[in-house]
Parts: structure tokens; C-alpha cells; sequence
């Protein structure tokens, strides 16, 4: 039995549709994403486990048990917020106590609770300043000491990164995972950051217009992408409008207008004649001059037609025959030298056979 | 040499009109302070240090024979602080500014967290309700309360009834402290409502969802999160209505008794009755002094508690 079950919620507001019969069972211990562009119900979910919202239709159960007619301060379940809501007018200790006092635990324990968990956010000399002399990234780790420091079943965290800067946000995800490690509680994460569900969780759910769209790890969720969407939305993808000529069980060959044919690698009742689109990532094109990459299965020429330089890799946008324009991701790992290929320049375009995928309509 | 100073001509030029504007926009109301506020005070001390005049008014600094001319004096000091009568006075008014201002409070509290929690649209209608009372004359409205409260009104009789139906003695409800304190209430009620309202609508509502995701009740959301967080508020409502109850002299005026006399009527009566205008000096100062030892003391309660962003 899962730890928290989530079976055909439903929540409506009004005549949108939210959350759209959706379930899910989270593990115990876990590091579970919810992860979605915003209106996809992603919040409305979170809300619900929190008790601030209730299903239309649907339950959800924690360790086997019916929430619905628990409220929302006697679950045990705590959440870290998106704006911290840390209280003002407590300190840190006080406002990491809160949920001790709540729990009407003894003076001592309460001390003893609080001093541990600031010892494992390394606040311990903040601990009697008040919240705006914090900055954010010490404001985010108060939060997230005072959701776990009554130790509560589960943990919401609704996009905790989001206020942080760029350079902070990598440092407190690593923080995160330790964190979420150490103390071994349920976490259930919700971001609309990719980059972020995929370092963080253990699994993820990619969810659209309110409906579970896939869940899966996160290697396989950016590597077999079931859907256009999750495909599109997970990572950067090249996406090639085909349709199938042959299914055989060793391969799929795909004709792409314009083109020509693309041996790709086979999928179960892909039909002859089934249309979708032909999709690979950056990383898995090739890119060479005239005459190389002839061994490849699939290659085709092309002309470059942008470059952006990232830093630690270039990016090749490159033109084909049909018009369509294919990213190469080459990484720039001899130092100086980045600009392989300028604008303009003819170039070859290669993948292997088993390389990308091809996704139904 | 030229081009060497750190503060280029059109900088220069940009402090200059930036002082200026400073000037040009605060000056008035600094003189306006200065003209009516401060210079009428420090008369007002001076004044408490001299003798009366034969008719009103101060003894003149200037005598034909020297031998009866009154100069400097501490007599009126002396004279407050030898009759308990002002004493008493103070203590009475300070209590009724007390009574009112928690009154008030308790009123204005649930009334102004109402607007807070409203939707946003009807906040506004509700704040201009509060504030609808001044748009008619503040002495018509405390007349209103002589019938309200008269013996022949509709409220009398209900009280009188329930008492008789007790056995016990009818009450005569004007004229008493009874009417001034309901009048004192109701005249400054939104003063109270007002900042209360503009501090709770300012609260984070996720303060009180994170309070509740924590374990707190309805009742521990209140008293851990609201109600501290409204401090603030609590002090500047409580100021603005426990500092002009405490001078106030109309209300008791008209509807108080003969012996319920406040400091705002006695202070009155120095003036325009007894014309003894350096007593009436001293009671003021008295008056000011009392007010401020009171907002120190808070001040310092309200420190205790610990102070924040």
C-alpha cells in the first residue's frame, strides 16, 4: 500500500475543470514531483493533500485513511510555501517551534527539537533573529526546518525555489536532497521548473489541463517521453513531422516529406500510414562536414543557420531540405575553441538508428 | 584647477533645485505647526507660571506702583496639587478614557477584521460606512443621544420596565456617566475601526494557512498570528481615541450630569467661567503630561513584547 493515495480527484471551479479524475500513489520516502506549466492543477492537488481545498469527487488517503473529513491543521501533513509565510513577529526559534507548541509537546522537547533541526539547516546562529533580517535562501531553509521539525508524514513543498536566484536555487537543491535523505520523510514537490524536477525526484508526474500527462523517473521520463507534450515540455526536442512506411519489430521506418526516410527505433502497434511526429534530442544529433557521418543510418545535409554558445555547450541550429529546423548540441569541451561551425556553413546532420522516437498524434 | 571639483555645474544646479523642492513642499505645513502648535504652547506655559487678571485674561507685567505688581509665580501648581478635587478629576477622566477606549476596541476589533476578510469589493463600501457618521454635525449627533436617552424615549422605558418587573428602582439613563460613556464610544468608534481595518488588511492570508498547516486551530490562528500582528493597529486606534476622550468637554456637557464633571470641562470652565486662565494653563499642562506618561508607558508594554520589521 502506497503512502499516499491518490484515487479519481476531481476539483472544479466553476465550469474549468482543475483537476481532471486524476490519481496517483505516492511511496514512503519518496521525493515525488508534480510538475506542470501553471494552470495545469498542479497547486490545486498540493491544496487538497494540505486540506486547504476538498475533491468535487475522488479521495485521498494517507497510510490507508480517508482524509476528507480530517481539517487541515489535524493532518500530518505539513507544507513549505512558495512565499515561505514565515510569521513576522516570531523569531526563527519561535516561528520553527510553532508546530511543537501546536502539538502541545513538552517545554524541553521543544527546545531539544528546535536546536537539532537548526543544526541540520545550519541556522543555528540565527536562531533569535526575525524573518526580514534573513535573506532568502536562510528564510527558504527556516521554512523548510519548520515543516519537518514536527516530523510530519508528508511534505508539500509548492515551487520553494522559485523566489531564489539562479546560482542559490542549485545550491539549496542539493541542500533539498540531502535534506529530504537524512530526515526520510515523504516529500511531494511542485514546480514548474523541469530542470529542477528532474535533479530533485526520485519520480515524477508531468501533468497538463489538469490531467496526469505521464509518470515516470526522471531518465525515463526525458528519455522515452510518452506524449508530445511531455516531450516538448521535458528538456528541448527536435520534432520531425512523419508517418510510418514500415513497423517491423526491429525498427521503424518513418518518411518525413521533404526529407526522405528515418530509421527509427520500433514501437508496439505503430501502424502503417500512423502520422505523429519524429522526435530527438539536441544531444543525440551529430554534426559534421561533407562526407563524414556517411555511416550513420540517418543523415541528412543542411545549411546552419544560428548559433548560440552556452558556454559549457554550442548549440547548431540547422536548416534541412524540408525547411525544417534541426538543434545539435555539440558540448564545448577543448577549451577556446567553440565555433566549429559558423552560419552559412553546409554541414551534415546524423543520428544513430536507435536514436529518438516517434510519437502518435 | 577647473573641471577638478567632484560635483559637476548641472549636478550642482540638480541638489540645488532637489533643496529647494524640499523646502517649497514641507515649509508651509512646518509653519502652519510652528505658527499654531508650538508657539501657542510655549505661551500656554508661560501663561501657567503668571497670576490672573482682574477681568480675565493675565495680571499686566507692567504696574504703576511697583509694590502691586504680579510677577512670576508657581501658585497655580501649588494650588492643583494642594485639593485632591483635581486629582480626582484626572483619575475619573483617565478611567473613562480608559472604559471608552476598550469599548471601542472590543467593538471595533470583530467590525474591522469583517471588512479586512471581505472581498475586495465591498471593503470599500463597508469603510465608507464607518466613516458616514461624519458627514453630519458631530453636536447634532450627541444631541441625539438626549433623546435616545431621555426619560420619555423608548430605551428608558424598556430598562425601566425590566427593572420594575426586578423590583427594583427606575434609573434616569441621560445624565449620567452611563450617557456620556455611550456617547464617548459611539462618537469615536471608527477612529478606532479605521486603523485596526488598515493594519489587518495588510496581513499576509497566508500567514494564517500556514498557521492552520501547522496545527493551529481557529482560535490559536487568532491569538498567535492576528491578533500580534495587530498590535500596531491596536496602539494607533487606542491613541486616537483615549486621547481625545480625555480632553473632551462637550459630551459631558451635554450629557452628563452636574457631577460629572472630566478634565476637558474643567479646563473649559478656567477659561470662559471662572477666567483664571493661568489655572486653566496648568491643567493643561497637567493634562499633557498625563497623556504623555501614559503613551510612554505603552510604549514601553508594547516593547516588551519584542519589536519587528
Amino acid at each position: 500500500m502506497a503512502q499516499l493515495e491518490i484515487r479519481n480527484v476531481t476539483r472544479r471551479f466553476g465550469d474549468f475543470v482543475a483537476v481532471d479524475n486524476v490519481s496517483l500513489s505516492i511511496e514512503a520516502g519518496e521525493f515525488f514531483t508534480l510538475l506542470g506549466p501553471s494552470g495545469c492543477g498542479k497547486t490545486t492537488i498540493l491544496r487538497m493533500i494540505a486540506g486547504f481545498d476538498l475533491p468535487d469527487a475522488g479521495q485521498i488517503l494517507l497510510d490507508g485513511k480517508d482524509l476528507a473529513d480530517t481539517p487541515a491543521e489535524k493532518r500530518p501533513v505539513h507544507t513549505v510555501f512558495q512565499s515561505y509565510a514565515l510569521f513576522p513577529h516570531m523569531t526563527v526559534a519561535q516561528n520553527i517551534a510553532f508546530p511543537l507548541r501546536m502539538a502541545r509537546r513538552p517545554a524541553a522537547e521543544i527546545a531539544g527539537m528546535t536546536r537539532q533541526i537548526l543544526e541540520q539547516v545550519h541556522l543555528t546562529d540565527k536562531a533569535d533573529a526575525y524573518p526580514h533580517e534573513l535573506s532568502g535562501g536562510q528564510k527558504q531553509r527556516v521554512a523548510l526546518a519548520r515543516g519537518l521539525v514536527n516530523r510530519p508524514r508528508l511534505l508539500l513543498l509548492d515551487e520553494p525555489l522559485g523566489a531564489l536566484d539562479a546560482k542559490l536555487r542549485e545550491e539549496m537543491q542539493i541542500d533539498l536532497i540531502n535534506l529530504q535523505r537524512d530526515v526520510g520523510i515523504t516529500f511531494v514537490f511542485v514546480t514548474h521548473a523541469q530542470v529542477e524536477a528532474l535533479a530533485l525526484s526520485h519520480r515524477i508526474a508531468v501533468m497538463d489541463q489538469g490531467r496526469v500527462a505521464q509518470v515516470d523517473e526522471p531518465a525515463r521520463l526525458y528519455g522515452y517521453p510518452k506524449t508530445r507534450f511531455v516531450a516538448d515540455f521535458i528538456g528541448h526536442i527536435n520534432q520531425l513531422e512523419a508517418q510510418v512506411v514500415e513497423s517491423t519489430h526491429g525498427h521503424l521506418r518513418l518518411a518525413v516529406a521533404g526529407l526522405g526516410e528515418i530509421i527509427a527505433p520500433p514501437l508496439k502497434d505503430a501502424a502503417v500510414g500512423t502520422k505523429g511526429v519524429f522526435a530527438i534530442r539536441p544531444e543525440q544529433v551529430r554534426i559534421g562536414v561533407h562526407g563524414e557521418l556517411d555511416e550513420l543510418k540517418n543523415h541528412f545535409a543542411g545549411v546552419v543557420h544560428n548559433l548560440l554558445y552556452r558556454g559549457e555547450v554550442s548549440i547548431y541550429q540547422v536548416e534541412l531540405a524540408n525547411g525544417a529546423v534541426v538543434e545539435a548540441l555539440l558540448p564545448n569541451s577543448a577549451p577556446g575553441k567553440a565555433e566549429l561551425f559558423m552560419a552559412c556553413d553546409e554541414v551534415k546532420l546524423g543520428w544513430r538508428h536507435d536514436a529518438g522516437m516517434f510519437l502518435r498524434d | 584647477m577647473p573641471g577638478c571639483s567632484c560635483v559637476t555645474e548641472p549636478a550642482r544646479k540638480l541638489v540645488t533645485a532637489a533643496r529647494l523642492t524640499k523646502w517649497v513642499v514641507s515649509g508651509p505645513p512646518f509653519l502652519f505647526l510652528l505658527l499654531f502648535f508650538v508657539i501657542p504652547g510655549i505661551i500656554m506655559v508661560l501663561a501657567s507660571f503668571r497670576y490672573p487678571g482682574e477681568f480675565g485674561g493675565l495680571a499686566p507685567l507692567t504696574a504703576a506702583d511697583p509694590a502691586t505688581l504680579q510677577g512670576v509665580t508657581l501658585e497655580t501648581y501649588r494650588f492643583f496639587f494642594s485639593d485632591p478635587i483635581y486629582g480626582q478629576v484626572f483619575v475619573k477622566s483617565i478611567f473613562m478614557a480608559l472604559a471608552t477606549t476598550l469599548i471601542c476596541l472590543t467593538m471595533a476589533y470583530p467590525l474591522a477584521l469583517l471588512i479586512a476578510r471581505s472581498p475586495k469589493k465591498s471593503r470599500d463600501l463597508m469603510v465608507l460606512l464607518v466613516i458616514l457618521p461624519f458627514a453630519s454635525n458631530f453636536l447634532i449627533r450627541v444631541y441625539a443621544w438626549m433623546i435616545v436617552l431621555g426619560p420619555q424615549s423608548a430605551l428608558s422605558r424598556l430598562v425601566n420596565g425590566l427593572l420594575h418587573g426586578l423590583g427594583m428602582e427606575p434609573v434616569h439613563l441621560l445624565f449620567s456617566p452611563f450617557a456620556v460613556l455611550v456617547a464617548m464610544v459611539y462618537v469615536h468608534l471608527p477612529f478606532m475601526v479605521l486603523p485596526l481595518y488598515t493594519n489587518l488588511e495588510k496581513h499576509d492570508p497566508s500567514l494564517l494557512d500556514a498557521a492552520q498547516d501547522l496545527g493551529a486551530s481557529a482560535w490559536q490562528r487568532f491569538w498567535r498570528v492576528t491578533f500580534p500582528l495587530s498590535l500596531p493597529g491596536i496602539f494607533s486606534g487606542s491613541a486616537l481615541v483615549f486621547i481625545p476622550v480625555l480632553g473632551m468637554f462637550a459630551v459631558p456637557d451635554i450629557l452628563g450630569g452636574t457631577g460629572d464633571m472630566l478634565i476637558g470641562n474643567l479646563i473649559k470652565e478656567q477659561f470662559l467661567g471662572t477666567r483664571d486662565w493661568p489655572f486653566g494653563s496648568t491643567l493643561s499642562i497637567m493634562l499633557t503630561i498625563a497623556v504623555l506618561l501614559i503613551a510612554w508607558l505603552a510604549a514601553r508594554l508594547a516593547g516588551r513584547r519584542g519589536s519587528y520589521g
